[in-house]
């Protein structure tokens, strides 16, 4: 039964890999792009879940509440980058991390005022709720599949849009060069607004998505967030196939630290001790992994200005 | 005259302390987020007491200053300090968790001051630190994990995969579950606290092969694991048992029929035949509008027992012997007469309750049988207390 053990450890790394793949690709191309540091890029991701619980509860339809979490995140987005970040563009990065640090604290506190201080329930959509058989003596969540699915069709068409149309070939040269973008008449002041609009709209459907999984509360999005830098530390900032990469190895990683470190420790020490150590071991062994990638390669696995 | 009036002034901060005009209660509890359920179900039932009582517990009128923890032991510790200090508060109860409580304990006993708690039972207080200001009016936090150890021996399951969150409650409930179930442990696993995505060790669980798994989650992570596990299909294949703490009223509603077939345990139920279970049960639902969990009932009865303890010493809370003992001796709860073993836990009896579907569809808890008559906890002959 290991051979099912770790096909089923390997879709649980790939599915929470694509999920942080959709933080971290908005995250990376702000950073890359725009040159911000956007802390708040974890608070439209908690957004993206309290509008998707909100709206399917009210209409009853799952999906439904997909697309409103979609359409309104990216909303939000445009109007935060209008009023908050267009000010802060020129200025150093510490001021970006107060000013975004901040607007955590405005979507959280008025989460709580909206919402209210309890999780709120976003369910699986019921046709989603039964497993499904993946292998003859392996059976899996419908819902888990479907979220590696959208997963994957989404970082299929980000590429599309990156790497075929004028709009991603305008945000690859906005990431690689900047000045030399807008001297060669790239409209810079609008792809700013898209590409946010962009990354809010995918940390949404992270949000959304995930809503079933974990629990939409406030507060979620801090916790995300920091493996979302990690992935693109890893991967290279600016870079949507380093964020990829990299989100796929955090997801794996992760997983496979969680579900194989302790019982491996358990058969050196007693329970208690080994699920200490466990769990630690692996969160550090994502730090680890950004600790090689940076020795070996300062720039990430994907650098994107040479 | 004048030693006469220097006596009478003596007399008046004393009596200003000891017999308040007003009693005021400090209630910390855990009422954001993954824990919110818990705390609120504490609280609405503590209020319901209340409103039962006339407002009044021992013939003085309450006022209850309530304080969110969120189930963080350093927001807990300053919002102790802050009731003591400068609220001056007479009591206090409401703790949802039991690492905010030992997080806090020092500082409550250290004042002097009594903690009635409705439902943080840890093992540290039982035994050999069991302390006059505490009393547990629900369980000790062994108590329904060992019931579902009971259980699971009497099922002869032969093997079990076990599972908690790694903080004290957790670890007191597989120790619970471990000290009843004689059959092999394949896994014994702690998670982190908080912890919402299960995936890691449902994959374990399925390869592990185990005839049984028991696994104690409350509040948010119950609902979590619970439903990943109907939702990876292991509901059909391996039986999951569960203390009543991942099988109340908050959990199903969430839940819904995956849950239902699901065996655990409990100190009570919505079926226990006595007037004050049937009163606060239909008061509950109507007031609420939702069914009441274990946690509702807890409040109430803490509630009731202050109510108890109070009216043995008059209202005299520095009779602090005679308020612990009117309680120990027992009094009347939603689950009929409840005595007290020396440490300050109840000995009572534990039930078996199954999750079922009723006629008109509402998925609630039905009591089947009892596991456990009169009994205490594992520790209290370590408490030195008289």
């Amino acid at each position: 039964m290991a051979g099912g053990l770790v096909v089923e450890q390997l879709l649980n790394g790939l599915q929470f890999g694509l999920m942080l793949f959709l933080l971290s690709a908005g995250l990376t191309l702000v950073l890359g792009v725009m040159d911000v540091v956007n802390l708040a890029h974890g608070s439209l991701y908690m957004l993206g879940a309290y509008v998707a619980a909100t709206v399917a509860g009210a209409t009853g339809s799952f999906w439904a509440g997909v697309g409103a979490a979609v359409v309104a995140t990216a909303a939000v987005g445009l109007v935060v980058e209008a009023t908050v970040l267009r000010r802060v563009y020129p200025r150093d990065h510490l001021t970006q991390v107060l000013a975004t640090f901040a607007l955590i604290l405005v979507f959280n506190e008025g989460a709580r005022i909206v919402w209210g201080p309890q999780a709120l329930l976003l369910s699986v959509p019921p046709e989603l709720s039964r497993p499904v058989a993946v292998l003859p003596n392996l059976t899996y969540s419908a819902y888990r599949l479907v979220v590696l699915g959208v997963g994957a069709g989404l970082a299929v068409l980000l590429f599309l849009v990156i790497h075929r149309t004028r709009l991603g070939m305008w945000v690859r040269a906005g990431a690689s060069n900047r000045a030399m973008a807008r001297a060669m008449g790239v409209p810079i002041q609008q792809v700013f607004a898209v590409v946010f609009a962009l990354s809010a709209a995918l940390s949404a459907v992270a949000g959304a998505l995930l809503g079933p999984i974990l629990a939409v509360q406030v507060g979620m999005g801090e916790d995300i967030l920091i493996l979302a830098f990690v992935v693109i530390v890893i991967g290279g900032i600016g870079s949507v196939k380093g964020s990829l990469v990299g989100a796929l190895l955090v997801g794996t990683v992760d997983t496979a630290g969680r579900a194989f470190l302790p019982p491996l420790f358990a058969q050196l020490m007693s329970p208690e001790a080994a699920s200490n150590l466990g769990p630690a071991l692996a969160s550090v062994l994502i730090y680890l992994l950004m600790a090689v990638v940076l020795f070996v390669r300062p720039q990430g696995l994907f650098p994107v200005r040479a | 005259m004048c030693v006469l009036l220097a006596a009478v002034l003596s007399l008046v901060p004393w009596q200003a302390r000891s017999q308040p005009r007003t009693l005021r209660i400090g209630f910390v509890s855990t009422l954001s987020g993954g824990g919110a359920a818990l705390g609120v179900d504490v609280l609405d039932g503590f209020n319901l007491a209340l409103r039962h009582l006339g407002n009044r517990l021992g013939g003085l009128p309450v006022e209850v200053l309530t304080a969110d923890d969120q189930q963080n032991p350093d927001v807990a510790r300053s919002a102790v300090e802050r009731l003591l200090r400068r609220d001056r508060a007479d009591l206090l109860t409401g703790i949802i968790f039991s690492n905010v409580l030992l997080a806090v304990g020092d500082l409550v006993f250290g004042s002097g001051v009594f903690y009635i708690s409705p439902n943080a039972g840890p093992s540290e207080y039982a035994g050999s630190q069991c302390n006059l200001h505490f009393l547990n009016v629900a369980w000790q936090n062994d108590n329904l994990h060992e019931a579902m150890g009971h259980y699971a021996q009497l099922k002869r399951y032969e093997t079990a995969f076990i599972l908690a969150p790694n903080y004290p409650a957790g670890r007191d409930a597989l120790t619970g579950f471990k000290r009843f179930y004689k059959g092999q442990v394949v896994s014994e696993v702690y998670t982190r606290l908080g912890q919402l995505d299960y995936s890691a060790e449902i994959a374990q669980i399925r390869a592990a092969r185990p005839r049984a798994v028991y696994a104690f989650y409350p509040g948010a992570m119950g609902v979590n694991f619970i439903k990943q596990y109907a939702e990876a299909g292991l509901m059909q294949q391996v039986p999951l048992l569960l203390p009543g703490f991942s099988a109340d009223a908050d959990v199903i509603r969430a839940v819904g029929k995956p849950m239902v077939g699901v065996f655990n345990s409990s100190h009570w139920a919505l079926e226990l035949f006595n007037p004050i279970n049937r009163r606060f049960v239909e008061d509950f639902r109507r007031s609420y509008n939702r069914v009441p969990a274990l946690y509702a009932s807890q409040g109430y009865d803490a509630a009731l027992a202050i109510d108890h303890g109070l009216r043995a010493v008059g209202g005299d809370l520095s009779r602090k012997a005679e308020f612990r003992n009117a309680i120990l001796s027992g009094f009347d709860s939603t689950r009929g007469r409840v005595r007290f073993n020396r440490n300050g836990y109840p000995i009572q009896n534990y039930y078996l309750r199954q999750v079922v579907e009723s006629a008109n569809g509402e998925v609630v808890n039905r009591l089947v049988g009892t596991i456990f008559r009169n009994h205490g906890d594992a520790y209290a002959s370590q408490c030195r207390l008289r």
